[in-house]
Order: C-alpha cells, then sequence, then structure tokens
C-alpha cells in the first residue's frame, strides 16, 4: 500500500449500499431488476393458468385485475427498464473509455429511487390490494369510484418515484456520452450498444416528464379531490390518453433500442466482420427515436379523434417500418459471408431477428386505423406486444447478459446450460404467443379474467398456457446457469469473444477505475484496429498516474428512502410521514451540497485486477 | 494526498474551469429540456381545461392585471439581478455577487408573497383546487411554478452560506451558474403563464 491510495474502507453489505461506482450498481440494477422479472413472470404464470381452460376460478375476477396490472407495470417499469441500465451501466463507460460516469453520485441516487418506488408498488399486495385499472391506469377507471382503496395510487406514488430515477439516471448517460470519451472516440466510432444507449436516453429524457405530469394530475385527483378526468366537474379523460401515450410510446423504443444496440454487437462480434452499414445503424436508430415521439396517437384510434389525426398518426407509424428495415437488413448482411459461430449469446441475437421481424410486422397491420377497430382490446395486440417486447427486448436483453456476463462478473456463462435455456425459452415464447394472434382475431377481449366454452377459443388458450411452461423453464435453467457458473472457479479471460470494442481490452471484471491509462481511439471497432494492426492492446492516450476516485456515500440511499416515507404519506394522508421523508430528503440534498466530496486516489503501483465482486 | 495545490488563480470561466463544472452544466441543460416539457406538459392540460369552470368564477372575474403586472416585474427584475451577479462572479468580485444573490432573493420572496396572497383571493372568491377542472389546472400549473421559484430561493441561499464559508472556487462557481440558469429558466416559464394563463384569460371570452 502505498500513502498515496486511500482506499474506501467498506466491505460487505455496507459497500453496496454506499457505491457509487458504476459497475457496481450495474449489477445492484441487474439484481433488483431480476428480482422484478421473476414477481413479473410469476403474475404471468397466474395470468395463464387462470385462462387454460374456459370457466376456470383459480383467481377470480377481481384478483385477475390486480395480476394483468402488476404484470404489466411490474414488467414495463421494474424488470425490463432496470435490466437494460445494468447493462448500460455496466458496459457504455468502458465503450468509450471513460473511468466512470459523469455523475456517479446521481447515478446511484438513480438505482435507489428506482428500487424504492418498485417496492412501495409491491407492497399495495400486502395493504390492501394491488392496482386494478390496468397498467395504462386510463382515467376514469382509475378514478376514486371506480377503483376503490389505495391500489391505484400506490401505482401514482411508486411510479412517480420510480420514474424520478430513471430521469436522473437518463441525464446521467447523456451527459457521460456527450463529454467523457475517450480521445479519439468521435460520435461515428462510438458502438452501437453506446450509440443505443444515447438515444434512449434522450428519450427518457423527453418522455418521462410526461408521465410524471399524468401522475401528478391522477394523484391530485384521486387524494386531493381535483377534477382533471372527472367529466362531472368538467375535467377530460382523453387528457390522460395523451400524456400517457406520449410517454408510453417512446417508452417501447426506450426499451427496444438498446435491444437493437445488443444485436449489432453480438451479431458482429460473432460473424468475425464490422457491423454492415454502420452509419445507416446510427441514422436509422436516431430517426426510429425521433419518429417514436411522433406516433403515440396509434393507440387512441378508437377515442374518437376523427379520420384526419388517425390517418396522420397511422402513417407516421408505418414509417417506422423503414428504418427499422434497414436495422433488419444490415443485421443479416452483417452474418453474409461472416464466419458465425453459435455461443448461447449469437443463439438469443439470431432468434431475436424473425422474431421480432413478426412483432414488427403485426405493428404495420395495426396502424392502419380501420383495421385497428377490429383489433383493439383483443388478444391480437397481446400478441403484437409480446413479440416486440418480449421476442424483441427479452431476447436481446438474454443476448447481453450471455455476451457481457464475463465483463460483468469475470466468469462466462456455462453454454450447455445456456443453450438449453435458449431453446425451450425460444420454443416456449412461441408457443405461448403465436396462438394469440389466432385468439385475438377471434374476438377474445384482453383483459377479461375468462372466456366461455364453445366458442373455440379453448385449443389456442390451452396451448398458449403450456408454452409458458417451456419459458419458465428456461427462465430456471439460466438462473441455475448464474449459480453454477458462480461455484465454478474458472475465471473469464479479459476477451472471451475475440471481440472488437474496447471493453474487451480490459480485465474481466474491469477494476475499478476501468482504464490505468486512458486509450487513444483509432477507428470503428477499437479493439479490433489494433489487433489488425498487430498490437496487443489499445495504445494509451496518457501516461501512467495517480487516478482520482469518488467516495462513496450512503446519501442516495438515505434520500430514497426519504422519498419512499413520504409516498405512504401522501398515500393515507398522514401528513407527518409526508414531513418525516421531506426533511429526510432535502437534508440529504442539503449534506451533500454543503459537504464537497474529495474522493481518494488510487496509485499506479498498487493497480492489479481487483473488479467489482458479487 | 498532497499532489494537488490549489492555486489561488480563478481562471475567466470558473464554472467551466474543471470536467466537473463542464458535466454539470451540459446535464442542468438537459434537465431543463426535461423541464420544458413537464411545463409543456402542465400547459397544454391547462389550455383545454380553462374554460371548465364547472359554475364557479370564470378567469375574466378572477384575474386582475396591477397584481399579476407586478408580480411579472418583480420576477423579471429578479433575473436581471442575477445576471449582475453572474457579470461580478466572471469579474472574481465576491462581494459584489453575494449581493446582487441576495437581491435575487429577495425578489423571489416577493413574488412568493404576492403569489400566496393572490390564491388566497381566489380562493375567498370560491376558486379552489376542488370546484373544478379550472380550478385544478389553474393551480396546479402556477402552483408548480411557484413551489419552482421556492425551490429556488432556498437553492440560492444554500449557496448563499457556502461561500461565505469556502469563497468563489471552481466548485462554488458552477453552482451559483447553475442556479442563475435556473432562475432564467423559472423566469421564462412566467412570461408563459403570464401570457397564457392570464392575458389570455383576461381578454378571450368565452371559447366554443
Ligand atoms: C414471461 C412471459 C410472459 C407472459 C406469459 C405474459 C403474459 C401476459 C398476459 C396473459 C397478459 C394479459 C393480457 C390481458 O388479459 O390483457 C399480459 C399483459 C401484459 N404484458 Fe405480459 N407476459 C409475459 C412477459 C411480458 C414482458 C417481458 C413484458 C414487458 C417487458 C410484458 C408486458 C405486458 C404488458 C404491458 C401487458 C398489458 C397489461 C395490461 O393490460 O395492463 N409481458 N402478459
Ligand atoms: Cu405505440
Amino acid at each position: 500500500m502505498s500513502a498515496h491510495a486511500h482506499a474506501p474502507k467498506r466491505s460487505g453489505i455496507a459497500d453496496w449500499l454506499t457505491t457509487v461506482d458504476h459497475k457496481k450498481i450495474g449489477i445492484l440494477y441487474l439484481i433488483a431488476g431480476g428480482f422484478f422479472f421473476l414477481a413479473g413472470g410469476i403474475e404471468a404464470l397466474l395470468i395463464r393458468l387462470q385462462l387454460m381452460y374456459p370457466n376456470l376460478s383459480l383467481v377470480g375476477a377481481k384478483t385477475f385485475n390486480e395480476l394483468i396490472t402488476m404484470h404489466g407495470t411490474t414488467m414495463i417499469f421494474l424488470a425490463a427498464m432496470p435490466v437494460i441500465f445494468a447493462l448500460m451501466n455496466a458496459i457504455v463507460p468502458l465503450q468509450i473509455g471513460a473511468r466512470d460516469v459523469a455523475f456517479p453520485f446521481v447515478n446511484a441516487l438513480g438505482f435507489w429511487l428506482f428500487f424504492f418506488g418498485g417496492v412501495l408498488i409491491n407492497t399495495s399486495w400486502f395493504l390492501g390490494g394491488a392496482p386494478d385499472a390496468g397498467w395504462t391506469s386510463y382515467a376514469t377507471l382509475a378514478l376514486n369510484q371506480y377503483s376503490k382503496g389505495s391500489g391505484v395510487d400506490f401505482y401514482v406514488l411508486g411510479l412517480q418515484i420510480a420514474g424520478l430515477g430513471t430521469l436522473i439516471g437518463g441525464i446521467n448517460f447523456l451527459v457521460t456520452i456527450i463529454n467523457m470519451r475517450a480521445p479519439g472516440m468521435t460520435f461515428m466510432r462510438m458502438p452501437m450498444f453506446t450509440w443505443s444507449a444515447f438515444v434512449t436516453s434522450g428519450l427518457i429524457l423527453f418522455a418521462f416528464p410526461a408521465v410524471t405530469v399524468g401522475l401528478v394530475l391522477l394523484m391530485f385527483d384521486r387524494l386531493f379531490g381535483a377534477a382533471f378526468f372527472n367529466p362531472d366537474m368538467g375535467g377530460n379523460v382523453v387528457i390522460w390518453q395523451h400524456l400517457f401515450w406520449i410517454f408510453g410510446h417512446p417508452e417501447v423504443y426506450i426499451l427496444i433500442l438498446p435491444a437493437f444496440g445488443i444485436i449489432s454487437e453480438v451479431v458482429s462480434t460473432f460473424s468475425r466482420k464490422r457491423l454492415f452499414g454502420y452509419s445507416s445503424m446510427v441514422f436509422a436508430t436516431a430517426l426510429i427515436g425521433f419518429l417514436g415521439f411522433m406516433v403515440w396517437a396509434h393507440h387512441m384510434f378508437t377515442t374518437g379523434m376523427g379520420p384526419v389525426a388517425n390517418t396522420l398518426f397511422g402513417l407516421a407509424t408505418m414509417l417506422i417500418a423503414v428504418p427499422t428495415g434497414i436495422k433488419i437488413f444490415n443485421w443479416l448482411l452483417t452474418m453474409w459471408g461472416g464466419q458465425i459461430r453459435f455461443p448461447t449469446a449469437n443463439l438469443f441475437a439470431v432468434g431475436f431477428i424473425p422474431t421480432f421481424t413478426i412483432g414488427g410486422m403485426t405493428g404495420v397491420m395495426l396502424s392502419i386505423p380501420a383495421a385497428d377497430y377490429q383489433y383493439h382490446d383483443t388478444y391480437f395486440v397481446v400478441a403484437h406486444f409480446h413479440y416486440v417486447i418480449v421476442g424483441g427486448m427479452a431476447f436481446g436483453l438474454f443476448a447481453g447478459l450471455y455476451y457481457w456476463w464475463p465483463k460483468m462478473f469475470g466468469k462466462v456463462l456455462n453454454e450447455t446450460l445456456g443453450k438449453w435455456s435458449f431453446w425451450t425459452f425460444f420454443i416456449g415464447f412461441h408457443l405461448t404467443f403465436f396462438p394469440q394472434h389466432f385468439l385475438g382475431l377471434m374476438g377474445m377481449p384482453r383483459r377479461v379474467f375468462t372466456f366461455l366454452p364453445g366458442q373455440n377459443l379453448e385449443f389456442g388458450n390451452f396451448i398458449s398456457t403450456i408454452g409458458v411452461f417451456g419459458m419458465t423453464i428456461g427462465t430456471i435453467l439460466f438462473l441455475l446457469n448464474a449459480y453454477v457458473t458462480a461455484k465454478s472457479g474458472k475465471r473469464a479471460p479479459a476477451d472471451p469473444w475475440d471481440g472488437r470494442t474496447l471493453e474487451w481490452s480490459i480485465p474481466s471484471p474491469p477494476p475499478e477505475y476501468n482504464f490505468a491509462q486512458t486509450p487513444l481511439v483509432r477507428g470503428l471497432d477499437a479493439l479490433w484496429v489494433e489487433k489488425m494492426a498487430g498490437n496487443k492492446g489499445m495504445t494509451p492516450a496518457e501516461p501512467l498516474g495517480s487516478i482520482h476516485m469518488p467516495s462513496g456515500s450512503i446519501l442516495p440511499f438515505l434520500m430514497s428512502g426519504g422519498l419512499f416515507i413520504a409516498g405512504y404519506g401522501f398515500m393515507y394522508h398522514k401528513y407527518v410521514l409526508v414531513g418525516i421523508g421531506m426533511v429526510i430528503f432535502f437534508s440529504c440534498m442539503m449534506i451533500r451540497s454543503l459537504k464537497d466530496d474529495p474522493g481518494y486516489h488510487i496509485d499506479p503501483v498498487e493497480m492489479d485486477e481487483k473488479g467489482v465482486k458479487a | 494526498m498532497a499532489t494537488h495545490h490549489v492555486s489561488t488563480v480563478l481562471p475567466d470561466e470558473p464554472e467551466k474551469a474543471t470536467l466537473e463544472g463542464k458535466n454539470k452544466i451540459l446535464g442542468f441543460w438537459l434537465f431543463l429540456g426535461g423541464e420544458t416539457v413537464l411545463f409543456g406538459s402542465l400547459f397544454a392540460t391547462f389550455i383545454a381545461l380553462r374554460d371548465q369552470t364547472n359554475g364557479g368564477p370564470t378567469s375574466q372575474q378572477l384575474f386582475d392585471m396591477p397584481l399579476v403586472a407586478a408580480a411579472t416585474l418583480i420576477l423579471l427584475t429578479s433575473s436581471l439581478t442575477s445576471v449582475f451577479a453572474i457579470l461580478a462572479l466572471h469579474k472574481h468580485d465576491l462581494k459584489k455577487m453575494q449581493v446582487w444573490m441576495t437581491v435575487t432573493v429577495l425578489l423571489g420572496l416577493c413574488f412568493l408573497a404576492l403569489e400566496i396572497y393572490e390564491f388566497v383571493h381566489y380562493v375567498h372568491m370560491g376558486h379552489k383546487m376542488t370546484s373544478g377542472a379550472f380550478g385544478s389546472a389553474f393551480y396546479t400549473l402556477v402552483g408548480f411554478h411557484g413551489a419552482h421559484v421556492l425551490f429556488g430561493i432556498i437553492w440560492i441561499a444554500t449557496i448563499q452560506l457556502q461561500t461565505v464559508k469556502k469563497g468563489l472556487t471552481v466548485v462554488t462557481a458552477p453552482k451559483f451558474y447553475l442556479a442563475s440558469l435556473y432562475w432564467h429558466f423559472i423566469d421564462v416559464v412566467w412570461v408563459f403563464i403570464f401570457t397564457v394563463v392570464y392575458l389570455m384569460g383576461m381578454i378571450g371570452g368565452k371559447v366554443g
């Protein structure tokens, strides 16, 4: 130990509660998001069991409403987004050659806000009933008159807290990517995953404030007797729909763009070729991000906006098929003539392509307003969006997890278990959701807790439920794989896949400062460029020197806990609790502002392969 | 730790002298982009609901030019004084900066006092959060702005305290710069509120 180094002394649980290291925060996001994924999955399983046979009363109507609401809400806000954030946190700074993110403290705060918001929503199960107005929480259904009890209040307050966390996380990524790239890492040399993280963060920044406002208005209506959505008092329910979907449609691109980014990395690495049409990929990503904002009202064709609005929003929606098509062809052309390998990561990536394409095609069908009157609120829609978000995003996440697991944890996931998990999940997925297209076309409505015999809906529903068992087995195998891998003693090399981008140039898992010396980037696929030039690794852009790191802090945890307490206070009109929570929140903010963080230094002599541990 | 030496000479634009400072400023601009969407959504809601008085007083009956004009004048002046503060910062004149920032905070407090008076007055006239959609939309939009003003006041006051202890450094300078950006933003939002809520509410007849 040299005299210069002041390593943080925390260990164990205290270390995780106070960490501001983006790699550890990535792991926290993965664990918490994974946990909520399981909760949402169990909810899905129960929904499907209830629908296995006609006229079942396994859970009943009331619980069914709670289950679909919590399933949708959990999956979108508490499972999918956090796991994306897990990968973005773990990988983006490495891909751009940065030592850290722009705001490590804010990064930790973002995580804890999400976590406490998610816990708040889920405690509703034990405190008088979960939200039951659907994940879209449409007024008037979500107002006090129709949704009695405090279920929807949990939804409103929990999402508000979690959403705040997402928003500041998005800003953090934007600043990190704009300001902290290594020398030579121009925008047009950035890996596609980083590009997609960039565009996604931009979407978060402009989409989340809309739902923030929507949630505030709904909260005022429910808790303080305001009249935004109450038609009897001059309110207007369509305002909720607009605010919700101005956020909600970009949200699906917030989910899918990172998956696109992952697929680009994985397909190119395992084809041993540079990504075909890189600049058109960048352009397509940005264009999809932009168009994602212009089409929200395609969720409202049946609201009565009139033919002109319907036509315009329908056409704008169809336009998105163009950049998306460009991406699909570029992936195919990347594989074309490549030396393709099929480890599990690439199986998921290749499985993604046709599956997502099917989801995209049903999307174009839905964008025809006249046809949507037929599909609206049927299982056709359920089939469509699960093809997109499970077949697209979840496959993408699995591909990313198998691909980057060695970088995050220093161990390569077991391939045999991985392949079993892929095939059971893949087959289970198509068995579950493919029949739902036909169920929908035959008129089976979504969000209804049962169906009648003798309408030809039995077979499709039965198969659909069987499929869920496949996905369940696939998920269990994945968890088993994580466990087996953690137990095994084999450590991953720095570059297990013969990778192309910067993250593979440093040890697995990376030391806390990421790069001992900031690398000099000399082209797209920075590491590959060096490999082709016959170099052992990256050329450093700076001399070896002492590295300054921010110190950990418990404040993000406490601040989020403060809002968590205040949330309950609002819900139960206990203003003492609101006061206590807010005092905690603002005092922590004050402490943060008054006390400058000197951080600590790591001296190059003691740099070894100390990495994150989990 | 001995490797840093804190230079006593401040650079010309101390708020942008470090990477932390640059990051903060960029992050703050982005944050203001998000705030724009937030206020945009509130404005849209207000415009959709402003005639839904549910039998309560209309905006023509409520609003009163002298009061709103005074509030506007005060807030616009406070933006100007915060500009003076930043000019002083760039001259590294700590005393002057503190004075101008204090004036800014005081003007902000005057504005808030007027707003509270205004709200109380309206409630007496039967215009409440719960009296109809117009009331809900009005108090939410204008109240959100007011809450922003309050937050700004507390924020600036806190960093004022810091300069008493720490003086003007590359750490405190970005904080003032951001606070003044924030203050201008609040002011711009108010100009829109003045136009959309008050002016349009006073002259516009019932639409539709
Ligand atoms: C694991 C396999 C999954 C199964 C078996 C499943 C099944 C279902 C079922 C049966 C419904 C209810 C349809 C209805 O009656 O309206 C539903 C709704 C929904 N699912 Fe899934 N789902 C799964 C995964 C996911 C994932 C990964 C996501 C998102 C990331 C997701 C998002 C949604 C949404 C947003 C709804 C709408 C909820 C609502 O109507 O409020 N699902 N799902
Ligand atoms: Cu959409």
